[in-house]
């Protein structure tokens, strides 16, 4: 439940970060670089002067969209293929199910990490690479499942009806197989954050000006000695929506799924 | 035995290619060249200067003769020179530091085996107690927050609070707690899980019954009849677990400066290294493959109904 209510909470600071925050992300202030916290900037300033509450505030807007965003594009990957290779079977399965064996194999930050510093920083090439790396998990959750309902019996009445591949596969099938694929999907958006903000830490995620925790984190730790500050909040913020998803995925898991508990 | 541990090693010959395909590929599909200066404003080379580097690396070569070229050295061991460390071979850098992060990396995996295994049990014995909300919630927080901003804590904590530990380096063993700590929590939180979970299950068993009846203490019924059969499920658990803490590692060495393989593996790929990049790649590739082998024969070990 508190999970739920963190994770609202963040989507409405992502969605009016505009009105929320005190000072743009980009506005500097030179005489007054590195503050700790103080009256006029809550949470402190960094090195270039920037109110760290504004960034942080921002910082949520990239974290929800990577979050929320890349599973659009996993759910879109990931699904079709699943059901098409748990649904048809024979050769289409096999190169399928190959396919998503040799992509499982590589370790999924380093190919991750592999295509961003290929394909440079930015948000789109985030949304590529989570999205060409995270449809596995999907896929094979999919195929499962699809594999599990298409021998029940209500499936074999409603091809004896008369209905084609689409009609069995999209109304009969695929409802009945949606619950461990919601539960995937809830599951995968804290993975994406985490994602989007290893990237960052290392310098190869979200450009800069535009502020993101991971990359917060990466530039204020090389300063931790001196201005605590600079990390400490981010990571906190990190932290926080970590836990919340989390305890968000298993308040789904266990409302949706009983039995998976 | 023999048979299986023979075919499952040379499965790893296609295995590793493949990797090495895959990683040639997304290297050559993508736009820019090691050729190019990196940084904005940098002094682009002459046409010619890029003609004669592309000739000495062999870049102006056919996409499929490069590889070929690549793969044949590579099977002798030989990775050519660096790209960005143009007067050290790709061995040379891999041999200085693979052995730290092997380290480092072995480190964190006993910690976490040993805390994450006393954590499940202490969980299960005294389920919805004390010691179970306190398990639990560790291992919660392990799972989820990233290793890299719970070695941000663990700084704040351990070397200004309390200044127990040097906040980075890695010249005394002094310098090797908290980047252990750091790299051990996630995989400790899941074993403690997965412990919790597999205890639970085993210690309502009929044979755990039996083993109480017949007279033994707690502590026997605990370690000698329980614990075997719930750690068969753990053991699936480490080979996923020697992939987390390899590529978490690229996270804590960069911020406790541990000069070990991981900060190579960023390094390089930002700076277009090919060789380092294939090179980095390939050894954790057969590090985990090898790895994944030892996990796999280990779970006959703990299970002798297993048979290969």
């Amino acid at each position: 439940m508190a999970g739920g209510v963190v994770v609202v909470l963040l989507c409405l600071i992502a969605i009016f970060a505009d009105f929320l925050a005190p000072l743009p992300y980009t506005k500097t202030n030179f005489s007054r670089l590195n503050e700790a916290p103080t009256r006029a900037y809550p949470l402190g300033t960094d090195q270039l002067g920037r109110d760290l509450l504004s960034r942080m505030i921002y910082g949520a807007r990239v974290s929800m969209l990577v979050g929320l965003g890349a599973q659009v594009i996993v759910v879109i990957i990931g699904v079709p293929i699943g059901a098409l290779s748990g649904y048809v079977g024979g050769r289409t399965d096999l190169v399928l199910t190959r396919f998503v064996d040799v992509m499982y194999a590589f370790p999924r930050l380093l190919f991750v990490i592999l295509v961003m510093s290929m394909l440079g920083a930015g948000l789109t090439n985030i949304f590529i690479a989570i999205g060409l790396t995270g449809w596995v998990g999907i896929a094979r959750q999919t195929r499962a499942q699809v594999l599990a309902i298409k021998e029940k019996e209500f499936v074999d009445g409603a091809r004896a009806l008369g209905a084609g591949f689409g009609r069995v596969l999209g109304r009969h099938v695929m409802p009945n197989a949606l619950t461990p694929i919601i539960v995937a999907v809830t599951f995968g958006i804290p993975e994406a954050i985490f994602t989007e903000a290893a990237l960052s830490f290392i310098g190869v995620g979200i450009n800069p000006p535009t502020p993101s925790w991971g990359q917060m984190v990466g530039e204020g730790q090389q300063y931790i000695r001196s201005y605590w500050h600079l990390c400490v909040f981010p990571s906190i913020a990190i932290a926080v929506t970590m836990l919340s998803f989390v305890f968000f995925g298993d308040g789904v898991r266990d409302a949706l799924d009983p039995k998976l508990k | 035995m023999f048979h299986y541990v023979l075919s499952r090693l040379l499965w790893l010959l296609p295995t590793l290619l493949a990797m090495a395909l895959v990683t040639f590929l997304v290297m050559h599909a993508t736009p820019g060249s090691p050729l190019d200066p990196v940084s904005e404003g940098a002094n682009p080379l002459s046409p010619e200067a890029q003609k004669n580097l592309a000739k000495y690396y062999g870049l102006d070569r056919p996409l499929y003769e490069q590889f070929a070229i690549f793969v044949s050295k590579a099977v002798r061991g030989d990775f050519g020179y660096s790209f960005v460390y143009k007067t050290r071979t790709v061995q040379e850098i891999i041999a200085e530091t693979f052995p730290i992060s092997l380290l480092l990396g072995s480190m964190a995996l006993v910690l976490a085996i040993v805390g994450g295994l006393t954590l499940g049990i202490l969980a299960a014995v005294y389920q919805n107690r004390t010691w179970d909300y306190v398990s639990v919630s560790l291992a919660t927080v392990g799972v989820a927050v990233p290793n890299f901003v719970l070695a941000v804590f663990l700084i704040i904590l351990f070397s200004f609070v309390v200044p127990l530990f040097p906040t980075g380096g890695w010249d005394s063993p002094r310098n090797w707690v908290l980047p252990t700590v750091a790299l051990a929590l996630a995989p400790m939180g899941i074993i403690a899980r997965f412990t919790r979970a597999s205890m639970l299950e085993v210690i309502r068993a009929d044979y755990t019954l039996t083993a109480r009846a017949k007279g033994l203490g707690e502590g026997p019924v605990i370690f000698k009849h329980a614990l075997k059969n719930a750690f068969i499920p753990v053991v699936t658990l480490l080979g996923p677990m020697f992939a987390a803490v390899g590529t978490g590692s690229f996270f804590v060495e960069a911020i406790f400066r541990v000069p070990g393989m991981g900060r190579f593996f960023v390094l390089s790929m930002t700076g277009r290294d090919y060789p380092m990049i294939m090179a980095v790649v390939l050894t954790y590739g057969a590090f985990l493959a090898v790895m994944n082998l030892v996990v796999d024969l280990l779970y006959g070990v703990f299970d002798p109904r297993i048979r290969y």
